[in-house]
């Protein structure tokens, strides 16, 4: 078993179909609703204190805003422990969202630099890209390179 | 109890930044509740589209959505809260616009805010307290005449202000350095109520203000305890006898500073700076000991100089007073350091706050560093407008405060 970094990391669709293939989603799970009530889209899961950006100063320096730093606080650790990861760009909001496009770039960045094997995938808008879509999850979570890491 | 006020939260990156709770704190402190309007996500998907901002994070396009909310009445609040993180450009650019949308498409009052993971519950007090007394007392705020014998004192950081007010006029003032803070509360109150020929148990009722307002307020038993957004405007457009339409206000303040969009006498929009002392009366204070000369002349000193033979290369109260002596070394004048000074300090106020309020004339320029005059000037140079300066404007906190307050006395009368 591996460990897959999903990317939104609320992504319920993305940590089913790892656990699906028998690895274990690095995830920050999230209930998706049809009104958001919450204050952000991807509020998160446990209380952040103001510690947190000061935690999260290990991945972006001081003037990178709190926000980015608070959310790494919570996907740096996830990062660190990756063996491979799927990201998915640009996806509709009810798929899995992270709210801030700035904390995107960053985490994109630092998946890459990692130089972990990485699958990255636009949000599908027809049914045959979606068919298209979960057929490259599947094939890349059963390659060689992912099932290595077991 | 008063009127449980309904402040819709319209923010990006507050929970992450760990600062919701202090939010949270701040609004309960004030009986408020922050609110978050429902939307669907694809109100989300259309906002774009809809508000004609474009931008990446999709909490930005959440906040911009629970705006249109507002606006289209779809949520029911009282007053509108829009904060993002400091130092996100993209973030900076949807908060001034959605605090403006608001403004113009609502009678909501709204204020917008920069935060960073130290913003606390304590700074974010007086911002709440202004926005729920724009929202809560709209009737005392349209108040435009003082009654009877009050009085009102402004526990402000560097000085403490108190006036007697009888039947609209100032009829006493007193002003002391801020020491002790409820001595020397104790002793304005004391000179004023001298200099108007009165004792303290012949007023009909006390307002106080400014960062000590709840401790005077607890010893003078007071019947108003108001932050400075609001007795200032208050005060500003009574001084300045500019009472309808609209009017900013600007207060250069010891600790911190504030802009604030007036109609009709009711603050609109504002902003409180106060993280950098290179932008407040302070750095004027420091100046005048280094030149040697009284905080009370330095404004005419800078009247006679030039601030542009000054090379100033920065606000920083350290390194700015530092560059202003260096000036000095190489045979710069006195009145071109004061001036310098002035404009330093003018400028940072233009360039960080006025940008975030409507500037719209008359501009009325309150507290004892109006009377510092380089400092009107210099910000008259910036604005190109005319800058008034109302009679008794150091006193400003204590009227706007002594005028509220008499609303009460009437209130509880009928």
């Amino acid at each position: 078993m591996s460990k897959i970094l999903i990317y939104p990391t609320n992504s319920l669709v993305l940590a089913d179909l790892v656990d699906r293939f028998g690895h274990e989603p690095l995830t920050i799970p999230q209930e998706i609703r049809k009104k958001v009530t919450s204050v952000g889209l991807d509020s998160p899961p446990l209380n952040i204190t103001p510690e947190d950006p000061k935690i999260g100063l290990k991945y972006a320096a001081v003037e990178v805003p709190s926000g980015v730093r608070g959310r790494m606080a919570l996907i740096g650790p996830l990062l660190e422990k990756a063996d491979a990861a799927v990201v998915v760009s640009d996806p509709e909001a009810t798929f899995g969202c992270m709210g801030c496009a700035r904390t995107n770039e960053l985490v994109n960045f630092l998946i890459r630099a990692k130089k972990i094997p990485m699958l990255e995938l636009s949000y599908p808008t027809n049914d045959d890209d979606a068919r298209d879509f979960v057929y490259k999850i599947a094939e890349f979570l059963q390659s060689s390179e992912v099932l290595k890491h077991e | 109890m008063s009127k449980n006020v309904k402040i819709a939260q319209l923010s990006c990156g507050t929970e992450y930044s760990g600062i919701q709770p202090e939010i949270e704190a701040a609004a309960k402190q004030v009986n408020a509740e922050m609110v978050f309007a429902d939307v669907d996500y694809d109100d989300i998907a259309r906002i774009e589209k809809d508000f004609g901002l474009e931008v990446a994070s999709p909490d930005l396009k959440l906040l911009m959505a629970r705006a249109k909310s507002i606006v289209d009445g779809k949520t029911d609040v009282d007053a509108v809260f829009v904060a993002t993180c400091f130092r996100c450009a993209e973030a900076a650019l949807a908060r001034s616009e959605v605090r403006r949308y608001i403004y113009e498409k609502t009678s909501l009052p709204v204020i917008s805010y920069s935060f960073t993971e130290r913003t606390t519950s304590g700074t974010l007090l007086t911002r709440m307290e202004a926005l729920t007394t724009m929202a809560r007392r709209k009737s005392l705020l349209a108040r435009e005449r003082q009654t009877g014998l009050t009085a009102g004192i402004d526990s402000g950081s560097t000085t403490t202000k108190c006036v007697i007010m009888k039947d609209n006029e100032v009829i006493g003032t007193g002003w002391v350095p801020t020491t002790k803070v409820l001595d020397s509360a104790d002793e304005a109150f004391n000179i004023a109520l001298e200099s108007a020929g009165i004792k303290q148990s012949e007023l009909d009722a006390l307002g106080t203000t400014g960062y000590g307002r709840f401790l005077i307020g607890d010893k003078f038993s007071a019947d108003l305890v108001q932050e400075e957004v609001t007795v200032n405007s208050k005060g500003a457009v009574f001084l300045a006898d500019k009472q309808k339409g609209d009017a900013t206000v600007i207060d250069i303040g010891g600790m911190d500073n504030k802009a604030i969009s007036v109609h009709d006498g009711i603050p609109g929009m504002f902003t409180l700076g106060g993280i950098c002392a290179g932008a407040s009366g302070r750095f004027l204070e420091i100046t005048a000991r280094r030149l040697g000369v009284e905080i009370t002349k330095l404004g005419d000193l800078a009247l006679k100089g030039n601030s542009k033979n000054i090379e100033m290369n920065s606000y920083c109260i350290v390194f700015g007073i530092q560059s202003l002596v260096n000036s000095l070394s190489t045979g710069a004048k006195p009145e071109d350091v004061a001036a310098a000074a002035c404009y330093s300090v003018a400028e940072q106020v233009f360039e960080q706050q006025l940008q975030e309020v409507e500037v719209k004339e008359p501009v009325i320029m309150v507290g004892g560093s109006s009377l510092i005059a380089g400092l009107p000037k210099a910000l008259e140079d910036l604005l190109h407008v005319e800058v008034h300066i109302p009679k008794y404007s150091q006193f400003i906190g204590a009227v706007g405060s002594a005028l509220l307050v008499s609303g009460l006395v009437d209130t509880s009368k009928k």
